[in-house]
């Protein structure tokens, strides 16, 4: 399936691109992650970072659905 | 007047303050975060905020919900700043009006602490030695 990957902050200069579409068989944005750090060296833990899946809050372990667009925040540091 | 804004532009506080003015208030409380010399032992000369404008005005009107229906205060009104900002400009404002200050201090508050944790909005500083970093807050990931 197809998933629109968007990467922010300290992700996005990791990454060197801040959108990248996949063909991919992850099934949750945990797995997708993994896939991206294989792609990205540097993209290494997600552990305190946040996901969202087509601009809603989601779990790592949510369910992706072709044509997705997932969103990996790194840790936030808002004010 | 209930909202939260994401802006660009420098923050005119006078009319922020103005959208807050309400007869049946007695009581109003401001929060300005401003952008500070130092962090962590380190001169900070400048920063940036990244912010994904999208989710980050949605969970704000979250928070400022949230802040209403807890501590029923009349109006609650926030901006936070986005983009390359100078040294003591106002990064983020937080007001709040109400009858009584009690509650009006406690969601000021619960807006700022809230805003720090939940909102996709992530800050570089840019250090006198040449360096730049993102700055981490782990509590985050916990708090959404």
């Amino acid at each position: 399936m197809k998933i629109t990957v968007r990467y922010f902050a300290a992700f996005r200069e990791t990454a060197a691109c801040d959108t990248e579409s996949l063909e991919t068989g992850a099934t949750s944005p945990a797995e997708l992650f993994g896939e991206c750090a294989e792609r990205h060296s540097g993209l290494q833990n997600y552990s305190s970072s946040l996901v969202a899946i087509n601009d809603e809050m989601a779990g790592w372990d949510a369910l992706l659905n072709d044509g997705d667009e997932v969103l990996f925040f790194p840790p936030v540091a808002g004010g | 007047m209930n909202a939260f804004e994401i802006s660009n532009e420098p923050i005119d506080l006078n009319d922020f303050r103005a959208h807050l003015l309400d007869r049946s208030c007695g009581a109003y409380v401001q929060f300005d975060g401003w952008v500070r010399d130092h962090n962590e032992g380190k001169k900070v000369l400048r920063l940036e905020y990244e912010v994904y404008a999208p989710m980050a005005v949605k969970e704000g009107i979250r928070i400022i919900e949230e802040a209403r229906q807890r501590f029923g205060i009349s109006n609650a009104f926030a901006i936070h700043r986005s983009g390359l900002m100078e040294l003591s400009e106002v990064a983020v404002v937080v007001g709040v009006s109400s009858p009584h200050r009690g509650e009006a201090f406690d969601a000021c508050r619960y807006v700022i602490d809230q805003s720090k944790v939940r909102l996709p909005i992530w800050k570089k500083e840019y250090y006198e030695s040449g360096e730049a970093e993102w700055v981490n807050c782990q509590r985050c990931a916990h708090a959404m």
